[in-house]
């Protein structure tokens, strides 16, 4: 069985084959082994369809690898580079030395966007996609949800300039044509979970139109779908999530919160409009001081603010009655992945026995498990973390000095020892219950 | 008169000192480092010992107090300054017990019976006049001057017993003495050490150039980042600006958020001060000292936000001594539990309030 395997191996080269092979080679144990010559092309013909059978299967169940973090395989390169130049789609190059914790993920730069190589008009790819990709990898659109709504009202646009051509359905084609658009929004920033969770659900949409649909009602369909899971998922989430947060918070409650997220924001202007007193520290932190803007946010809003770094942190806890935090997405073993430096966050509010509540909705849980921020994370550009203090810039020529790197992570993951409660537009959990969440929803799917 | 040109001189050089501590606290003046402030300060005070008017031990003490309250007045979170003075208290009392011929153990103050019998018999024991007091004073002075000369050297030669190749060393912010210490590792052994950039004066990135410049593996790291990346790290070297006396510490900001991330991970926290750090102070309230820094990281505000924001910078952190595994001193590696000990050999206990 095992020199079965091997040699199946040595036929196929990328990795996700080689593991359904391995798979496959199983069912069909000792057939080809035994078979006598006069039967082989029965043989042949029964272990390709049962080939075929597994794939299909283990399509489902065994997840791929994302590409985005196999940069240190040369292999998952070339197959991507082939990918991407059958799209049409412009490869970026990486950028700048990477630490060697940290080697098989890409670093790109923000001087160079991988908009320089593509021709305008751009023939492949919708403008708005281009647009779109461009104001990701400028870090013009940043935050989970953020993301994820300009990335459906892109998908509107592209949808109403759709038109099926001849001979083509229009619940095959339109699959197909939006492919290299995700790939070359993956080129630009990688997927978040949310943007992940609203591409399959789009995908599925459109692959469960009838066919006998006349192409603008399907098109009208598919907007409205669009609208609707904005509206449930995001909008109306949040309304709920608001809802329950407030009960939390009571009067003469300091409240600490860290970075920018915009619906701990709106929890806390709505927890403002319904009269509550209570005042707000907004923490911050180098390079992308996210907080800044949240500041902004809540003293337009009337709301009284503090504001530190993070590394004042164990200065300011003990003034602190309740830590409220975003999330990124929700891992299916209940770490919460986000911004980096929420779980040190996390953890000295333990340290000083403070609650923290995490707010997510529930279209960024996800089924992926991580235990490290090193697996699968994101890094940005290195240049960030340049700055000049009292006129001098010491990090300038880094990328002269052989031995010097710059790390600057974009999300790290948050244990759930750390966590108190997990408020989702369902109501309260804990985190440890996100994977009974996610199989209830796949149930009502 | 060459006597009272003498004082002028002294108090001269007094005041320029005084005024250099000033300004050394606003950061307009040359940031130097405690080492150099110990051994300025020990010197101002063998001049003080040589060139000041006194005919007993009492008196000299007496002066020596008066300016070491001066001094500590100018810029209170500059501990050594206060530290040398106590030190220089103490090599007075010794040499005046060693020239009444009485054995220094028998005044060991640690014994109940003593504190209970003793009462108020060691106030006129100074008062008596002792030919060449000045210059046992003074010699043991400048061997304090030499033991402060060696400190730095005395902590890198311990290197090599605590760093093994192939570790990740996590650091914060920029401390002379962790610096020397890796650069001395780094001769021999090949490892690879993390900066915490400790924002928002961001002194991790001169560290960072200094230790790649010697050819060790440097990262960057932003603050934010230190917990994320903790799980790789083998040991985590710091240095500090106080150790106080029950084994905690009062260092840069940042750090306390590093001790709890490596204590979560059981990552050894080791502790890179010289002796002369070593200070009397025990309980130490966060709220110590604040620095203005409206001008560094809020000038992308508009004016209307800055007047409805409270903005803070503490410059310093306390970090309980149950988070430290280990102290690297000049006389050698001790636990957080034995530096009450230590304080005791140094400083007398009158002493502690000057």
């Amino acid at each position: 069985k095992k020199q079965h395997k091997k040699n199946k191996k040595d036929d196929r080269g990328p990795p996700e084959k080689e593991k359904e092979k391995e798979k496959a080679s199983v069912p069909a144990p000792s057939k080809p082994a035994t078979q006598s010559p006069a039967h082989k092309g029965t043989a042949f013909a029964i272990l390709h369809s049962l080939v075929f059978v597994s794939f299909l299967y283990f399509l489902l169940v065994v997840k791929r690898l994302p590409e985005h973090i196999q940069v240190d395989d040369p292999a998952a390169l070339k197959k991507l580079a082939k990918k991407l130049e059958r799209q049409q789609v412009p490869l970026r190059s990486d950028y700048g030395y990477k630490v060697s914790l940290f080697s098989h993920l890409h670093q790109y730069s923000r001087k160079n966007p991988p908009t320089q190589q593509i021709s305008i008009p751009a023939t492949v790819i919708h403008p708005s996609i281009v647009r779109l990709g461009l104001q990701y990898s400028q870090g013009i659109i940043a935050g989970s949800n953020a993301r994820s709504v300009a990335l459906l009202h892109a998908f509107k646009q592209v949808i109403r300039d759709y038109s099926t051509p001849p001979n083509e359905e229009l619940s095959r084609d339109l699959v197909n044509k939006l492919s290299p658009y995700i790939s070359f929004l993956s080129q630009c920033r990688p997927l978040s979970a949310s943007m992940g969770n609203a591409i399959k659900y789009i995908k599925k949409e459109i692959s469960n139109i009838p066919s006998q649909c006349k192409e603008e009602e399907a098109k009208r369909r598919l907007q409205e779908c669009i609208d609707s899971y904005i509206n449930e998922k995001i909008i109306l989430a949040s309304e709920a999530i608001s809802k329950y947060a407030i009960e939390k918070i009571s009067d003469g409650d300091v409240i600490l919160v860290y970075g920018c997220s915009s619906l701990v924001n709106h929890i806390l202007c709505e927890a403002f409009e319904k009269q509550r007193k209570f005042r707000v520290i907004v923490v911050d932190s180098r390079p992308r001081l996210e907080g800044k803007e949240a500041l902004r946010r809540l003293v337009k809003k009337g709301i009284r603010c503090t504001y530190v770094l993070i590394s004042a942190l164990s200065y300011i806890l003990p003034e602190v009655s309740k830590v409220f935090l975003g999330a990124h997405a929700l891992l299916a073993n209940g770490y919460v992945m986000s911004r980096v430096g929420t779980s040190q966050i996390a953890l000295v509010a333990k340290a000083f026995n403070v609650p923290v509540l995490v707010c997510c909705e529930t279209y960024k849980f996800c089924e992926r498990v991580q235990t490290d921020s090193f697996v699968s994370n994101e890094l940005d550009d290195p240049d960030d973390l340049i700055v000049t203090r009292n006129g001098k810039t010491h990090l300038e020529n880094w990328q002269t000095v052989k031995s010097l790197g710059l790390l600057n992570l974009v999300y790290d993951v948050t244990p759930p020892d750390f966590v108190d409660l997990v408020i989702t537009d369902l109501g309260m959990i804990p985190c440890t219950s996100v994977p009974v969440v996610l199989r209830v929803k796949n149930v009502d799917q | 008169m060459p006597g009272a040109d003498k004082e002028t001189d002294l108090s001269e050089r007094i005041e320029s000192f005084l005024s250099e501590l000033k300004r050394c606290g606003s950061g307009a003046g040359s940031l130097r480092g405690s080492a150099e402030t110990a051994r300025e300060t020990t010197a101002l005070l063998r001049r003080i010992t040589a060139q000041a008017r006194w005919s007993n031990a009492g008196d000299l003490m007496e002066i020596i107090r008066k300016e070491g309250r001066r001094m500590t007045a100018a810029q209170p979170s500059v501990t050594t300054v206060g530290n040398m003075v106590r030190r220089v208290l103490k090599i007075i009392r010794e040499e005046y017990a060693r020239s009444r011929g009485s054995t220094e153990e028998a005044d060991q103050q640690e014994s109940l019976h003593k504190l209970l019998t003793s009462g108020g018999s060691s106030e006129d024991n100074f008062r008596q006049h002792f030919a060449h007091l000045k210059a046992n004073v003074i010699e043991a002075i400048n061997e304090l001057l030499t033991e402060l000369e060696g400190t730095t050297d005395n902590i890198s030669m311990q290197a090599l017993e605590h760093i093994h190749s192939n570790e990740v060393i996590m650091t914060i912010g920029r401390s002379r003495t962790v610096e020397a210490f890796l650069k001395d590792a780094a001769r021999k052994r090949k490892f690879h050490v993390m900066v915490a950039e400790c924002a928002p004066f961001c002194q991790g990135h001169e560290m960072a150039t200094s230790l790649s410049k010697e050819d060790i593996e440097t990262t960057v790291i932003p603050d934010a980042a230190i917990f994320a990346v903790m799980s790789r790290v083998n040991k985590v070297i710091i240095g500090t600006q106080t150790v106080l006396a029950n084994g905690g510490l009062r260092a840069v900001n940042g750090t306390h958020t590093l001790a709890l991330a490596a204590k979560h991970h059981s990552t050894p926290l080791i502790v890179c001060a010289p002796m002369f750090k070593l200070s009397p102070q025990v309980s130490d309230t966060p709220k110590l000292s604040t620095k203005n820094f409206e001008n560094t990281t809020t000038n992308r505000f508009g004016n209307l936000i800055l007047s409805k924001v409270n903005a803070h910078c503490p410059v310093f952190d306390y970090v309980p001594p149950e988070l430290i595994t280990l102290f690297i001193s000049n006389i050698g590696g001790n636990a957080p539990s034995y530096i009450y000990r230590l304080m005791s050999e140094l400083y007398h206990p009158e002493d502690h309030e000057l």
